[in-house]
């Protein structure tokens, strides 16, 4: 069926593989703006377990990307973590000064942008950056340095004449494999991914995917993977995430979410995807537009556009429920609370 | 505001059955219209013959030459959503400014209603060919000025193309339009800002606008691609009203093969900037000739069925159109390629009726499979 090592058995149980790498507790994020704040992520909380592979999506502005962002410590004015922490290896990431984070990020945890052709120094060769990165983590040997950027960038398959390059002499894929390639550096226990295959087409898109799943296998690491394309991921994560307007709509193993999604948005997310195969059948999408941060209503934020809307939706928010491990934020579930993860 | 559901229960849509949506490809037998207009001159809205784009890169020390579009022999036939389908690079914005008028062809020409469009010149003609094909861009967050309301765009585009209209006139006339596209209640959505539109009501904006110029024919580059995800459908249902309910053909260009199957009457699939496959979409989709074709439905996610094996070993590496060799462009990622790939550029072939493909290897009856 999978060509895949490692699928994640549907539906089943997810058990953690090693102990918990990342622990996010009640974590939120606003924007504090001359003409108010936005609360872009709203008290949300996950484990990540050593190896764990967690996709999370959602539509633009729904807060996703603030939420890695927080997690990597690299939210910026007017962007602050209001109220939570993140605690990664044990150690508390909120108020970490520049210099602790420096100690940290390549080595334990590394981020892949969306962007690689922004994220990588155009007048550097690929091999310069790799070099910075290491040098940064004092491994200044020289044969050392460079047999580990060879090594990494075999590992996703590209040449090593390429350490040589400039970004701009590789294709789209390539620059995302060398982005990888450069987080691979020093084996850290969770990478942190932004819609690293968007600008792919769908072909370069699936290819890097098996690889960073292949990659994954062998090194170990967990991965937080954030996108927009509900269907690209899955085959690859463990567990889904879907987020609503900053908060937690959904939040299950990634095979139960596809095959009884519970939240309603869920639904219309999956619905919302032309087939390649079967009978063409009509589609409608999700009416309306997603919620204004800035002024968020009092009850459920997906109480406009949601199909079974009840009157107790517009004015009390839903808290999470757990239905049978998933957690999902629907007062149609409210009375199905069984279980414990 | 104007959500896509309220759209299609409200839209007049021929055949709208309880379900308030009408099938927007499948219902309609694609035949009819697809026809006549592959027959080259008879009955084509739009078609061209050798279309060619070449463009000069590099310096005066090395001259070189990148083929955008070699070649493309295409039709549009009326009340018709084409697909022009294939991934960055692979020319078909290209082909679309070409038929906008905004590139000369190198070589080729094209035909809108049996005109050739060389032969469009002068102000008033251009004016009258880009009213009869508008295009609708990418993105909408660019396509707007963010210093004047929407009604500012429309106003323009008529004044400038219906001149006959009076000022009460243009105001209805961008109401019934605003309206016909889901923009309501139109009086006040064309006295908003662009930026207090969503990204679906400003593509929706972009389809008004030209739909204003009473089109023959809308060319839509990627409009659905920078929308999310559960907006995109709400779009491509209006795209299947227009066609039923305004008469409008629209070349869809798009990589997203998916979206194509959903709207698009007939499917043509570019690699490099030469057709590999054409016909109507579900005979394509559902027996594709070229590797290529099925390479990308390989590549497609589907949450719905099991991983597919054996297009991941293809990295999806861009081909190479800078002075190309002759031979398929395809051969380098190709399974199947022979010697003749190598020496010979496949032209395309009708294999089976209306379904063409160019490739050496492929056969009608026979399942040639390269992937998926």
């Amino acid at each position: 069926m999978s060509s895949v090592p490692g699928h994640s058995a549907p539906g089943g149980p997810v058990v953690p593989r090693a102990s918990t790498v990342l622990e996010v507790h009640d974590l939120s994020v606003e924007y504090i703006l001359e003409r108010g704040t936005v609360l872009a992520v709203d008290r949300v909380s996950f484990d990540l377990a050593g190896g764990e592979f967690l996709a999370i999506v959602g539509e633009s502005g729904c807060g996703k990307s603030t939420l890695l962002f927080a997690i990597a410590q690299l939210l910026a004015p007017p962007a602050e973590i209001t109220s939570g922490s993140v605690t990664f290896l044990g150690r508390n990431m909120v108020g970490l000064t520049d210099r602790e984070l420096a100690a940290i990020r390549w080595k334990d945890l590394s981020v892949v942008m969306q962007s690689a052709m922004n994220a990588l120094n155009p007048v550097k060769s690929i091999g310069a950056q790799f070099t910075d990165a290491m040098r940064a983590h004092g491994v200044t040997s020289k044969a050392q340095v460079a047999d580990r950027s060879a090594e990494v960038l075999q590992m996703v398959g590209i040449d090593p004449v390429h350490l040589k390059s400039y970004p701009h002499q590789l294709s789209g894929g390539m620059r995302q494999r060398s982005m990888i390639a450069m987080a691979m550096l020093f084996t850290p226990d969770l990478v942190i991914m932004d819609e690293p295959t968007s600008a792919l087409d769908v072909v370069a898109q699936r290819s890097l995917m098996v690889q960073i799943k292949e990659l994954q296998e062998e090194l170990g690491f967990a991965i937080i993977f954030v996108t927009h394309d509900m269907s690209l991921v899955s085959h690859f994560s463990d567990r889904l995430m879907v987020m609503y307007g900053g908060v937690v709509a959904e939040f299950g193993a990634t095979r139960r979410v596809f095959d009884t999604p519970l939240h309603p948005y869920s639904v219309g997310l999956l619905e919302a995807f032309p087939s390649i195969k079967g009978p063409r059948v009509p589609l409608t999408g999700i009416p309306g537009s997603p919620p204004n941060l800035a002024s968020i209503p009092p009850g459920c934020r997906f109480a406009p556009r949601c199909p079974k809307v009840m009157a107790r939706c517009e004015v009390e928010p839903p808290e999470l429920y757990q239905v049978n491990g998933t957690l999902v934020r629907c007062f149609l579930h409210e009375g199905e609370e069984s279980g414990h993860e | 505001m104007s959500d896509p559901a309220a759209l299609r229960g409200g839209a007049p849509g021929p055949g709208a059955g309880d379900t308030g949506a009408a099938l927007p490809a499948g219902a309609r037998a694609p035949v009819e219209s697809a026809a006549p207009s592959d027959q080259p001159g008879t009955g084509a809205l739009l078609r061209t013959e050798g279309l060619t784009r070449h463009f000069k890169i590099g310096n005066a020390l090395s001259r070189r030459t990148l083929h955008a579009v070699d070649d493309i022999g295409l039709s549009i036939g009326e009340h018709e959503i084409v697909a022009l389908a294939g991934e960055s690079g692979s020319g078909k914005s290209t082909v679309a400014r070409l038929l906008a008028k905004l590139y000369k062809p190198t070589s080729g020409e094209i035909y809108f209603q049996g005109r050739p469009l060389s032969a469009v010149r002068g102000r008033r003609d251009v004016l009258r060919y880009r009213g009869d094909v508008p295009m609708v861009f990418q993105d909408p967050f660019a396509s707007f000025n963010p210093v004047f309301r929407v009604s500012h765009g429309i106003m323009r585009c008529l004044k400038l193309h219906r001149p006959e209209l009076s000022a009460q006139q243009r105001h209805e006339e961008a109401e019934r339009v605003f309206t016909t596209v889901g923009l309501t209640p139109a009086a006040e959505v064309l006295e908003r800002f662009p930026h207090e539109l969503s990204g679906g009501q400003r593509q929706r904006v972009g389809f008004a606008q030209a739909l204003a110029l009473r089109p023959k024919l809308i060319l839509a580059d990627e409009p659905v691609s920078m929308l999310d995800v559960s907006i995109r459908i709400g779009l491509l249902n209006l795209m299947a009203d227009l066609r039923d309910t305004q008469g409008v053909s629209i070349l869809y260009i798009t990589h997203d093969i998916a979206s194509a199957r959903y709207v698009a009457d007939r499917l043509i699939v570019m690699y490099a900037g030469h057709i590999a496959e054409t016909g109507p979409t579900e005979e394509v989709l559902s027996r594709p000739r070229h590797p290529y074709t099925q390479l990308l439905l390989s590549a497609v996610p589907d949450p719905r069925a099991p991983l597919a094996v054996g297009a991941e070993t293809d990295r999806g590496e861009p081909p190479k159109v800078i002075d190309p060799a002759p031979g398929c462009r395809f051969r380098w990622r190709c399974p199947l390629a022979i010697d003749e790939c190598h020496q010979v550029t496949p032209p395309l072939r009708e294999l089976l009726p209306q379904h063409s493909a160019a490739c050496h290897v492929a056969r009608a009856d026979a399942e040639t499979r390269a992937f998926g």
